[in-house]
């Protein structure tokens, strides 16, 4: 299976009053056509930017340092020019967002942004346009596509106006669609709404998908491999049944142990001790080493590089050195 | 057993239109008809999902805002009765701490000056003291007493919601309104929060009213779980039960929408269509009806609005309910 | 409070521009204050067979037709000048303050009722109202002037105070204050003015250059600070037969208003800069 999107060694910095900080340093992962990759983190671990990073979307003062790579079937993302670099955006990846609120232009139509999308890619005629539009309203699952159509965003739910973020994607047939926490400004069951629409899409389209969340619940049934990622890097890899069967890195297991569970009997929760560093501080040695509960001596001034522990399971662990505990 | 601490009964809020259509909108009905109670010692969840009234049910209670009809009952007192002076004395034991930990200190006060500001309010304590009273509560929820000193924005959101707490704490209250406050909060904060909180539970003998839309949270810190649609109690009793046998269709979609960090486990996944309704416009009869795929839905599901009835340790408002299996 | 309002004034500093407003002020306040006691007293028994002479040797800014020394003129007038800007302004920030609260938090009846009135005096522009008010008196008090120029002034200011305290109403930490069992006066002058302070800073600092201009504009006019209290305006008034032949006797005080609104204005923007939300 060739991967579909690889990167390698990707670092962002920003220029800020405090000093540069380091957002994202160090982070290699690929995605395999029609796969599901889960991107897990919290907060200020750098994720959203990782996907923003993938169109060139990193505003500024926010930069790409040279050495980063990203490529997108062999082409190099970040040496593309403007014109290229449009091709790919929407055509080939598409990407939706957190805020359905704020991702839809309140003064356009449904209609109007999704044949926006279908026109900036391919030669047709607004009406044609239109039609596909409401094909693809269709396809997202909106009941009554027709009257839909020109609906103006304030006019719709959260959900339904996801869905429309999710159509406006669709529109070119892209292989690879970027979703930066998708749901987490929805509601539990609608939630599961699009968690299934998006599962659906999958399997018919043949689409990979970049899933980022901070949610683990989500990403056990439906990824195919899951990424953790803290401090700017990814600390753990593996496909989902090997990394809830087996969760090596400490922060992994520092982030199953805090979630409360609705089975199983209720204990108290494990949190991790202390808080996330900022990105113009990271610790010495290995990032987490401040807060872990297994820490070695060697932490405190090697940072550990990816090791494998298992069958396409790595984790930067130098515990893993010594063999998983 | 002992009288409830807190005892509520038909609570309605209902939002008036205003401005041109006043007449002709009907109004919000964001409260419709809710009643429960809560005894000494004892945290109630009260879960539901956007538009379900559950911030109004919390902050009503309060006299935050003031209610449209019913009745508050807080250690034999009618809470609507009172007067602004005896209202403020009453205020005292019943306190809230909120969702959004940037809007809910004062950015222009001290952190010291926050917490201290309930007791000079109640002239709980000599002027000398209350620093050190100050001291011993950011003690108690797990902060440097040195942090008085500081402004809310220095601050995480983990770190400001125990700012909350403190404050809540510090005019010493038997009821505490906990009105989301973990849902802004990554997991592994949000675990810390929880865990002071079931500690201050232990260790003071503190109600809370737990306001999530979070079951797997609910389930932590409550005993006793109500759930809410469209501003009424559709099912409520002991957590466990609800959650290991729900009664209603809503709760049972509810809890199959929620996540599960773990790829093994084989759960029904009820998906419900549509969105959650608008308290402006409820459906007739049963509120969640046209969403509902009970398989003995009827004519009456439509027409007639279910009351709540007593089925095992709890209540639900269905007509068709029997605890599952 | 008093904290935040320091940090905001020193990150109004950062900015060049501030930092110049800032210093010109500073400056200013300090010659205008300090430097009488190294003058000469403009009032002394001028040699009035002199005539203006321009600047040079004993008077740095030359002397006008009575020969009054021009630079002790510009420092008492400066005097007269700011003082009456600093206390109409005070003035009107605090009326601004005052009725754009009880508006804002009282909100029905009250709230219409003020912002009409408000409505309706924004209409009229002020140099007239000034007008209207002060042209029929004869030996107005420099008091009198300055209550006239701030009941004249606070008008903005209470739209801007009625804003903020409207969306500060419904903030949770208001609510905080309410479930803790505070009443309206501590929630109006402990939660809700200190939140309002940095925009009230920022109409404060500007409203005093509108001041300055409009008194030096009023007293051109010979109706604002009435001879022989010396102002910058009047002493345009008085240069205005010696346009031509001793121009120094308009320049000297009219670079003063200059400088000094500018100063004041590149502060207040500084300020303004630094009370953007990106800040904290």
């Amino acid at each position: 299976m060739t991967a579909l999107l690889e990167v390698e060694d990707l670092r962002i910095t920003f220029a800020t009053r405090s000093g540069t900080s380091h957002p994202v340093d160090g982070v290699s992962f690929s995605v395999a056509r029609g796969e599901l990759l889960a991107l897990v983190g919290e907060s200020g671990c750098g994720k959203s930017l990782t996907a923003l990073a993938l169109l060139r979307l990193i505003p500024p003062p926010g930069q790409i340092v040279p050495g980063s790579a990203i490529r997108l079937e062999g082409t190099d993302v970040l040496a593309l020019g403007a014109a290229e670099l449009r091709s790919i955006r929407g055509r080939r990846i598409g990407m939706i967002f957190q805020d359905p609120m704020t991702s839809l232009n309140p003064v356009f139509t449904v209609a109007d942004q999704i044949s926006e999308s279908v026109r900036a890619h391919q030669r047709v005629s607004k009406s044609a346009a239109r039609v596909r539009a409401l094909e693809l309203l269709q396809e997202v699952g909106i009941p009554d596509p027709v009257e839909r159509l020109d609906n103006y965003p304030h006019q719709m739910s959260g959900g339904m106006r996801q869905r429309v973020m999710i159509a406006i994607a669709l529109a070119s047939e892209p292989e690879l669609l970027i979703a930066d926490e998708p749901t987490t400004a929805l509601d539990v069951t609608v939630q599961a709404q699009i968690l299934e629409l998006l599962d659906r899409l999958r399997a018919a389209r043949g689409m990979a998908i970049l899933l980022i969340t901070h949610d683990l619940g989500i990403v056990a049934g439906r990824a195919d491999r899951v990424a953790v990622m803290y401090a700017g890097r990814l600390v753990e890899e593996a496909t989902t049944a090997e990394l809830f069967a087996r969760p090596s890195h400490p922060y992994t297991k520092g982030l199953l142990a805090s979630v409360p569970r609705i089975t199983g009997a209720v204990t108290r929760l494990q949190p991790i001790a202390g808080t996330v560093p900022a990105p113009t501080a990271w610790p010495a040695g290995c990032r987490f080493h401040p807060r872990c509960p297994a820490s070695l001596p060697r932490c405190a001034d090697d940072d550990p590089p990816a090791l494998a522990v298992g069958d396409s399971h790595r984790m930067r662990c130098w515990l893993a050195a010594s063999g998983p505990s | 057993m002992s009288a409830p601490l807190l005892e509520v009964r038909d609570l309605v809020k209902h939002y008036k239109a205003t401005g041109f259509l006043a007449r002709k909108t009907p109004p919000v009905r964001a409260v419709d008809g809710v009643s429960f109670t809560v005894g000494t010692g004892e945290t109630l969840g009260l879960v539901g999902e956007s538009g379900c009234g559950k911030s109004t049910v919390g902050r009503t209670i309060l006299r935050l805002q003031e209610a449209t009809a019913g009745s508050v009952c807080f250690d034999g007192k009618d809470l609507f009765a009172l007067d602004a002076s005896a209202l403020r004395q009453a205020r005292r034991r019943l306190q809230i701490i909120f969702q959004d930990p940037y809007s809910s200190l004062n950015p222009r006060m001290t952190v010291g000056d926050a917490i201290a500001e309930g007791m000079e309010i109640h002239r709980l304590a000599p002027r000398g003291e209350i620093p050190g009273r100050v001291a011993r509560l950011l003690e108690e929820v797990g902060l440097d007493p040195a942090y008085a000193a500081r402004y809310p924005h220095e601050f995480s959101g983990g770190q400001r919601q125990r700012i909350g707490i403190a404050r809540a704490l510090a005019v010493e209250p038997a009821f505490l309104v906990c009105d989301e406050p973990v849902s802004a909060l990554d997991v592994s904060v949000q675990a810390q929060v929880l865990n002071l909180l079931a500690d201050l539970q232990a260790r003071r003998g503190i109600s809370y009213l737990f306001i999530a839309h979070d079951l797997a949270v609910v389930r932590q810190i409550a005993q006793r779980v109500a759930v809410m649609y469209l501003g009424r109690i559709v099912e409520t009793g002991p957590t466990e039960d609800i959650l290991a046998r729900p009664a209603h269709p809503y709760t049972q979609a509810l809890l199959s929408a929620v996540p599960v960090p773990d790829p093994t486990t084989q759960r029904l996944r009820i998906v419900l269509p549509g969105d959650p309704p608008s308290p402006s416009n409820p459906p007739p009869g049963c509120p969640f009806h046209p969403r509902c795929a009970h398989p003995d839905k009827d004519a009456r599901c439509s027409s007639d609005r279910p009351l709540l009835h007593t089925l095992g340790r709890g209540q639900v408002a269905c007509h068709h309910a029997a605890r599952t299996p | 409070m008093t904290g935040s309002l320091w940090r905001l004034l020193l990150r109004a500093l950062t900015s060049p521009s501030g930092r110049l407003g800032a210093i010109v002020i500073a400056l200013l306040t300090l010659f205008v204050f300090v430097a009488p006691w190294l003058l000469p007293d403009p009032s002394a028994m001028p040699d009035l067979l002199a005539g203006a002479l321009p600047p040079g040797a004993g008077h740095p800014f030359g002397t006008d037709q009575l020969n009054r020394d021009v630079l002790s003129r510009v420092v008492s007038g400066g005097q007269i000048s700011l003082s009456v800007a600093g206390l109409a302004v005070l003035l009107a920030v605090t009326l601004g303050a005052l009725v754009g609260g009880l508006a804002g938090f009282y909100g029905g009846w009250l709230d219409s009722a003020l912002m009409r009135l408000v409505d309706g005096a924004l209409a009229i522009p002020r140099l007239f109202l000034l007008l209207l008010l002060v042209a029929v008196w004869e030996q107005m008090p420099l008091g009198a002037l300055v209550l006239v120029l701030g009941a004249t002034g606070w008008f903005a200011t209470s739209r801007i105070v009625r804003g903020e305290v409207l969306r500060l109403r419904s903030a949770e930490f208001v609510l905080a204050a309410t479930a803790l069992g505070a009443g309206p006066g501590r929630i109006i002058l402990r939660h809700l003015l200190p939140n309002v302070a940095g925009p009230l800073l920022v109409a404060a600092t500007l409203g005093v250059g509108d001041v300055i201009l409009l008194e030096a504009g009023l007293s051109y006019l010979g109706i604002g600070v009435r001879p022989p209290t010396p102002s910058w305006g009047s002493m345009i008034l008085d240069a205005r037969p010696l346009l031509t032949t001793a121009p120094w006797t308009s320049i000297f005080p009219g670079l003063a208003i200059a400088i000094t609104v500018l100063a004041v204005n590149l502060f207040g923007d500084a300020l303004r800069g630094a009370l953007d939300p990106r800040s904290a």
